[in-house]
């Protein structure tokens, strides 16, 4: 059995900014081992029984959600659903004491969607356990940058070099965002596409390329990466109509076949047809690996829920101990402990964390 | 990219079986396993990872000399059914299992490197539970250690070497470690790796 050394310390998984090369070429690695269980007549492994995680949605979620759960179910983990329009939050509870009441039930991970960028990050000062960003407001969504990768991955062998084109408002997207960071790390080409109200200013800090035509990006690109016109988020006019938008960044049939090379078509879903993408297209093996995107999902969220799982400090099982301590002492306490860990003494953690604040 | 467990300078005690030993071991084995099965006819041969594919691979090979049949090779990673999960300083990888054969109403031999304490064989009957329903598992070791924690026996046994605890056994391999061997080895002192 092979061992593990350095290469994923994570205790949440947050964004993909920051995250090394490593560290995504062993995720993807450990996905490729998670989507073999999938293919099996009975596709479920015993690895997190007895673990419990918290799927908290704060917005409307179709696939992630799904894919989360069935990620944790099909790990054997207990998976608890909270939706906010059946919760308490529609009476007014807050973020943090929803995060403190689930601490007090002795979750060990939290999967958290929210309209919010920095909600998951938030979140880690409640919580002892593991939290999964599964996409914050405007910021990241890295579960979907990586299940986007091994689907290039399988598709291309090798992400180096590899040229993707990013098309649609990039302003809203964290999808965008996390693929950007992860693309980057690992040595892609990255260029993104959209009409100038959709190109956010810090765009110019993230070493992409820049289109604002449509078939100039397709010409250019290996991989079309066509993102959701957020309708939800739409309130200043960023466009004049969509029928408009369609006419000008709409991937079409037309557009790819003018650019005359094989270009695989992706979405994070859900689509708008006839928007963003021409409705046929989606459904085009040839070009469209969407469903692929969807299949992956699964096997990388299960090696993400695995890797934090087996994260030295989250064992959090027994102990009652509020966390009373303000953050950078809890910090050091945590960097005190993972140290002690390091020297293999077998002290449970807790006790060894509640006699460190008495 | 494969860096096999650590197979750091332990003090090494006694060489238990040398190359042509082990060749002739493996021979036995597969005759063993033709002899109980009468042939080769349903008989499929599952390796657990790491070890225990090498070997798997080699019982084929000399059942395929004996009998003139190739059987198929499965691979067994059971990282997934561990019952050390949490216990473990370090996180084991999860590496792929290959199965490409349907595994119903089948004889299927389970080969491993070395029986210890039988964990590792648990994890592997339930992970192999989730492939179908065998008609039966059959379980060849190359080396069986003693000190089982779990009601565990193995049908084919390559050599049976008594140990203490203080005590482990080597199986160096060909394939990955550049020789055939079994060794009797000082385990290391602070962690003990089972």
């Amino acid at each position: 059995m092979k061992i593990n050394d350095v290469v994923f310390k994570r205790k949440h998984l947050l964004g993909l900014k920051g995250v090394s090369a490593e560290e995504i070429k062993f995720i993807l690695e450990q996905a490729e081992s998670f989507k073999e269980v999938l293919k099996r007549p009975i596709p479920k492994v015993p690895t997190l029984r007895g673990k419990t995680v918290v799927n908290l949605f704060y917005e409307a979620s179709t696939r992630t959600r799904i894919s989360f759960e069935l990620a944790e179910k099909r790990l054997s983990a207990d998976a608890i659903n909270f939706s906010s329009s059946t919760s308490s939050t529609k009476k007014g509870e807050s973020l943090r004491d929803t995060a403190q009441n689930i601490e007090a039930m002795k979750v060990d991970m939290v999967v958290i969607r929210h309209g919010a960028a920095g909600a998951p990050h938030f979140l880690t000062h409640w919580i002892k356990g593991s939290v999964i960003n599964a996409g914050d407001g405007c910021h990241e969504h890295p579960t979907q940058a990586l299940l986007d990768m091994k689907t290039l991955l399988e598709i291309f062998n090798d992400l180096k070099s590899l040229r993707v084109a990013i098309v649609g408002d990039i302003l809203h997207s964290r999808v965008a965002r996390s693929n950007i960071y992860g693309l980057a790390t690992m040595g892609a080409e990255v260029a993104i596409c959209g009409p100038s109200p959709l190109i956010p200013p810090e765009a110019e800090n993230w070493k992409v390329k820049i289109f604002h035509n449509v078939d100039q990006a397709i010409a250019w690109a290996d991989v079309v990466m066509v993102l959701r016109i957020q309708l939800e988020r739409q309130s200043a006019n960023y466009f004049p109509t969509l029928r408009e938008y369609h006419n000008y960044f709409g991937i079409t049939r037309e557009r790819l076949e003018k650019a005359g090379k094989k270009i695989k078509i992706m979405h994070p879903g859900p689509i708008n047809r006839g928007v963003e993408l021409e409705s046929d297209l989606a459904d085009d093996p040839e070009f469209s690996v969407i469903l692929d995107q969807v299949t992956n999902g699964v096997a990388v969220r299960m090696a993400i829920l695995y890797l934090l799982a087996g994260e030295v400090g989250s064992q959090s099982t027994g102990g009652t101990l509020k966390l009373i301590c303000c953050g950078a002492l809890r910090e050091w306490i945590w960097g005190t402990l993972e140290f002690i860990w390091e020297r293999s003494i077998s002290i449970s953690a807790f006790q060894l964390h509640q006699t460190l604040i008495e | 990219m494969f860096s096999f467990e650590q197979t750091m300078a332990r003090k090494v005690k006694a060489k238990i079986i040398d190359e042509i030993g082990l060749k002739r071991t493996v021979i036995r084995l597969a005759h063993e396993i033709l002899e109980r099965n009468r042939g080769a006819d349903n008989l499929v041969i599952i390796g657990i990872r790491t070890r225990g594919v090498f070997l798997a691979q080699r019982i084929i090979n000399e059942i395929h000399n004996i009998e003139g049949k190739r059987l198929p090779l499965g691979i067994l990673d059971i990282t997934m059914y561990r019952d050390d999960f949490r216990e473990r300083l370090k996180q084991p990888v999860v590496q792929q299992t290959d199965i490409p054969f349907d595994i119903y109403e089948k004889d299927v031999v389970l080969v491993d490197d070395v029986l210890y304490t039988g964990r590792t064989t648990r994890a592997a009957l339930e992970a192999l539970m989730s492939f179908g329903r065998p008609e039966r598992i059959q379980l060849a070791v190359l080396v069986d250690r003693g000190h089982r924690e779990l009601p565990i026996k193995p049908d084919y046994v390559g050599k049976n070497i008594p140990t203490s605890i203080g005590e482990e056994v080597q199986v160096k391999l060909n394939e990955v470690d550049d020789e055939d061997c079994v060794l009797l080895v000082e385990s290391p002192t602070t962690t003990q790796a089972k």
